[in-house]
């Protein structure tokens, strides 16, 4: 039995609110607030994948490939901004980062 | 058949997404995380999706989720101190989750897909005789080729700011001089 178009959507609308509900949650980790942002992307690639299948079209899993490249740069640069930050100020609380503020 | 190993690939999905973002410990995050990207790659299989789903373990698994467990492993993050207040965020958290939640959902539900309607694109991804790999390899290298390069040239940029950013000298440390090395008098 061939799967519905609409479980899939269902399932990346699901690790979708999950992810959004993980970076309210977690005001105190940044690394899991990392974490919640690859879910986020995570659902956006099924979306596309499940539609590239339904649709016969095969760019949606090509802007995937773009999707991961871009998120793999940004979770190391995301990842390099935290060390520095921890080497600094000895924590990675999310409150402890003012040092912008005026 | 098909249909109850979907159920039971995004049951789990599902399940380990939420302990990604409600465990204590970072480590545990992050091993549920890898959990969570090796399901997904089970659903791409069944999307036909190969190629991505091989990416999805070697990229997301093999580099980012090891990336985030070396983080961990190196900050020495105390883990009791961390969840002081979790509680305070839980209501406005589970407000908004709840809200978006029901928006995409009547939105999805209520979308006319006319999934059987035309291929767009003349690609059929289902052929027989060019497989998944082959037929991506062919759009990509002609005509997505400088959106290609492009994306190489974040992953450099991403790479050096990377290694420029937690460079840091210390005093003390032994290196090597080349130049009084070879200038060096031999006795």
């Amino acid at each position: 039995m061939e799967i519905p178009v609409l479980y899939y959507l269902y399932l990346s609308i699901i690790i979708f609110t999950i992810g959004l509900v993980g970076i309210f949650l977690n005001r105190k980790n940044l690394i899991v607030l990392l974490m919640s942002i690859e879910l986020i992307l995570l659902s956006a690639n099924i979306n596309f994948v499940s539609f590239s299948y339904f649709y016969q079209n095969i760019i949606g899993q090509i802007f995937v490939f773009f999707t991961l490249s871009v998120s793999a740069a940004e979770a190391a640069v995301g990842l390099a901004i935290i060390v520095i930050f921890f080497r600094k100020k000895d924590s990675i609380h999310v409150d402890d980062i003012n040092v912008l503020k005026g | 058949m098909t249909i109850f190993l979907f159920f039971i690939v995004s049951t789990v999905i599902v399940v380990s997404s939420l302990l990604v973002i409600l465990s204590k410990n970072p480590i545990h995050s992050v091993l549920f995380l890898i959990l969570v990207f090796f399901n997904t790659a089970i659903l791409f299989i069944f999307l036909n999706a190969e190629f991505l789903s091989m990416i999805l373990l070697i990229v997301y698994i093999g580099a980012v989720a090891v990336l985030f467990l070396f983080v961990i492993m190196m900050l020495d993050i105390n883990v009791a101190k961390l969840r002081k207040s979790f509680l305070n965020y839980l209501p406005l958290a589970s407000l908004i989750g709840f809200i978006i939640f029901l928006e995409l959902f009547y939105v999805v539900s209520q979308s006319k897909l006319d999934i059987a309607g035309e291929a767009s694109v003349s690609l059929n991804i289902g052929d027989k005789f060019l497989n998944n790999t082959k037929i991506i390899g062919n759009i990509l290298y002609t005509d997505y080729f400088l959106l290609f390069q492009l994306s190489g040239i974040i992953l450099l940029v991403a790479m050096i700011g990377a290694i420029l950013l937690t460079l840091r000298k210390r005093s003390g440390a032994k290196k090597q001089n080349i130049h009084d090395q070879i200038l060096r008098k031999n006795k």
